[in-house]
């Protein structure tokens, strides 16, 4: 098939799902149908002994504003990769991947039930395998693959145990049903709604790359560009996100694990932030950012603020989608280089990959006031300090991550598009990669107004939207500090980390190569160059111990029952081809002995 | 009695002699025996069909000897020897 055509099915079809996603939106808000939600009943697909699963659609303001992001973002990635592909030998194979994950989230999205949302969690974990994996030839690329499938399985079997649990104890899979019988039979804290919530939480911690299982996704990034911004940015991983929100009573049920969500959260937006201060592959960094930013949605959830973190969800995958899609401008320009510190001066050569960078990286920093991030990274500094499930612990990791984002963001801008010039550009992006860049670009500021907080004008109307489906977050502990300050000192915070960014890495580039010279300086860019030394534990945890089960089991009892059945036939081959002499006198001797036998058998019976 | 006692000579002759020629002989023994004994029932049971079964039996002699011979002597053109053994070519 011509690429052209390929290219106008793949991106077409992403391009009349957005249609139609626009307009149900539209009728939606126009018209809200009666309990703010609507079902859409295709058939019965499992009707086994108690258990019926339906293939349902649910539509609420939760799942309207997941299909309208998931649905536009992936069409502006499409038309992206339209262009950016155009070299590659599996252009359709791409398409195919990518349409086939399109569709999976989308199902994952709007399912009605967990088995129907399982069904679509799984179908992004295979293109997401499929696509890490899509240049096979290099066995590298295999690899990478398989530890994200591996990795994500881990999440995805607790997830399914979850499943079973909520079937034995709710005698359903339907969401709202399963929701509506919780809060009747289970007490707050009840133990099988603690064990129910952090099974789901196990495999939205795989899925959406956090702590424990967040290893996969630095990884991931051997996958091509659009890719990387489509799942790894916008999508899959905030399937996770997405998962906690939709089943909050069960989580609002259990508040140790609710509690954990906001830990991992936050632990995790500090590792992945640290990690992120010392990578060198410009991709690399832009993962582990993924990794911290889907931190904070982590700790929103934890501490209620339900909104607040699809809030973020929706302005992170606007302004990670730009920052990928303009890292793969550079990576392209340069000839397949990932290194930042082999680049250098680029902002004169590829003006829609800088503009693309200073605006995506600002709205990832939180610049105040113009950029999207601000508003959503301060609601969630917000519900931090203010819910009652909330702590000033909480906040200070949000604000010590808001520093270091701000960090890392202004130190990848400086580094590849300020100072020298390193390498010469060879390639210019067409208007199929620069479209996409300005729309996205425009997105990642004005997203934010969808949402203003009380202190600038109060005009919260994404949490009103979102109000029918998630519970709002009750703000309780406002003892010394008041949402404008709040967002004041987040705002001194991506000042500083700009002003270190800026002394660091363009004014005194000697200063961090003299840190990192030292002892201590090495040691600890190490431990977080390997991602802190996570991939190393799981290593000599998990793996080693497997392969060498593996080995001593190699020659146990069962293989050698099969082997002996081989054996056997083996010999009884070899005795009766030694019957096989081809000697006339040796066939008449068996006649001749045949013949007596019968004779005898039937002389004396 | 005497027929089976000439027939079992046969067969080991058969099966002991390794030259085709002595082999031929032995089949040869082995229809004679079997020939005395129709002879000897018919005898017995004062019956002409014995008599009559052996004039069958020596007709079919001659034929399957002059058969034999002819297959002897290709084998023998084949193999150049005639011994029993050397035609195992269908061996294994």
């Amino acid at each position: 098939m011509p690429r052209r055509a390929v290219a106008a099915v793949g991106v077409g079809s992403i391009a009349a799902c957005t249609i139609i996603a626009l307009l149900i939106t539209g009728s939606y808000l126009a018209s809200p149908p009666p309990g703010g939600s609507y079902t859409q009943v295709l058939w019965t697909w499992i009707a086994a002994n108690g258990f019926t699963s339906q293939i349902a659609f649910y539509l609420d303001a939760l799942s309207l504003v997941m299909m309208l992001v998931v649905s536009f973002v992936s069409f502006i990635i499409h038309l992206y990769s339209a262009e950016f592909m155009l070299e590659d030998e599996g252009y359709s194979r791409f398409f195919a991947y990518m349409n086939l994950f399109v569709a999976s989230m989308i199902t994952l999205v709007l399912g009605n039930n967990l088995l129907l949302l399982y069904l679509g969690w799984e179908g992004v974990g295979l293109c997401s395998y499929l696509l890490i994996g899509f240049w096979y030839k290099d066995s590298a690329n295999g690899a990478a693959a398989q530890k994200a499938f591996i990795v994500t399985r881990v999440g995805d079997t607790a997830f399914a145990i979850g499943l079973f649990l909520l079937f034995k104890h709710l005698g359903t899979l339907d969401i709202q049903e399963l929701m509506h019988r919780a809060l009747q039979q289970w007490p707050v804290g009840s133990a099988l709604a603690i064990a129910a919530s952090a099974l789901l939480l196990g495999g939205a911690v795989g899925k959406s790359a956090q702590l424990p299982l967040q290893t996969w996704l630095p990884d991931a990034m051997a996958g091509p560009t659009p890719t990387s911004a489509l799942i790894h940015a916008a999508t899959m991983v905030t399937a996770g996100v997405y998962l906690i929100a939709r089943t909050h009573v069960l989580f609002s049920l259990a508040p140790p694990t609710q509690f954990a969500v906001a830990v991992v959260g936050a632990a995790t937006l500090l590792m992945a932030s640290c990690s992120a201060l010392v990578q060198s592959d410009i991709k690399r960094v832009l993962a582990y950012s993924t990794m911290s930013q889907i931190g904070y949605m982590f700790m929103a959830l934890g501490v209620g603020a339900w909104s607040a973190a699809i809030f973020h969800l929706m302005t992170h995958a606007f302004f990670k989608a730009l920052l990928f899609m303009a890292a793969g401008i550079v990576i392209q320009a340069l000839h397949e280089e990932h290194d930042i510190f082999k680049m250098g001066g680029l902002r004169n050569d590829l003006p829609y990959a800088f503009w693309g960078f200073i605006i995506g990286g600002s709205a990832l920093a939180g610049l105040p006031l113009i950029t999207a991030g601000f508003y959503s990274k301060d609601l969630i500094l917000w519900g931090d300090w203010s819910s009652p499930q909330g702590s000033t612990g909480l906040w200070i990791a949000g604000i010590v991550g808001a520093l270091l984002t701000s960090i890392y963001v202004y130190r990848l801008i400086f580094l590849v598009f300020f100072g020298e010039k390193r390498m010469e550009v060879t390639h210019r992006p067409g208007w199929q990669i620069k479209l996409p860049i300005v729309v996205l670009s425009v997105l990642s500021i004005v997203g934010g107004f969808v949402n203003i907080p009380r202190s600038l004008g109060n005009a919260p109307a994404f949490t009103n939207l979102l109000g029918s489906a998630l519970p709002e977050v009750p703000e309780t502990r406002v003892a010394s500090m008041t949402e404008g300050l709040s967002e004041v000192i987040a705002a001194i915070a991506f000042a500083l980390g700009l002003a270190l960014a800026y002394l660091l890495f363009l004014r005194w580039r000697a200063v961090p190569e003299k840190l990192g010279m030292s002892a201590i300086g090495q040691t600890i860019r190490r431990f977080w160059f390997r991602n802190w030394g996570m991939d190393w534990l799981y290593d000599r945890v998990f793996v080693r111990p497997l392969i060498w089960l593996a080995h001593i089991d190699r020659n146990d009892f069962i293989d050698d029952f099969y082997k002996g059945l081989a054996r056997l036939s083996e010999l009884s081959w070899r005795a009766l081809r030694a019957t096989e002499t081809g000697r006339v006198r040796w066939y008449a001797a068996w006649i001749a002995a045949g013949t007596v036998i019968f004779v005898a058998m039937v002389l004396w019976r | 009695m005497l027929s089976g006692i000439l027939f079992a000579l046969g067969v080991i002759g058969l099966l002991v002699r390794r030259n085709l020629v002595f082999i031929l002989m032995s089949i040869e023994i082995m229809l004679n025996a079997a020939g005395l004994a129709f002879v000897t029932a018919g005898a017995r049971w004062a019956q002409a069909d014995g008599q009559v079964m052996f004039i069958f039996i020596l007709a079919m002699a001659a034929s399957e000897v002059s058969v034999g011979l002819a297959l002897v002597l290709h084998l023998y053109r084949q193999n150049q020897s005639l011994d029993a053994d050397a035609a195992s070519e269908m061996k294994g």
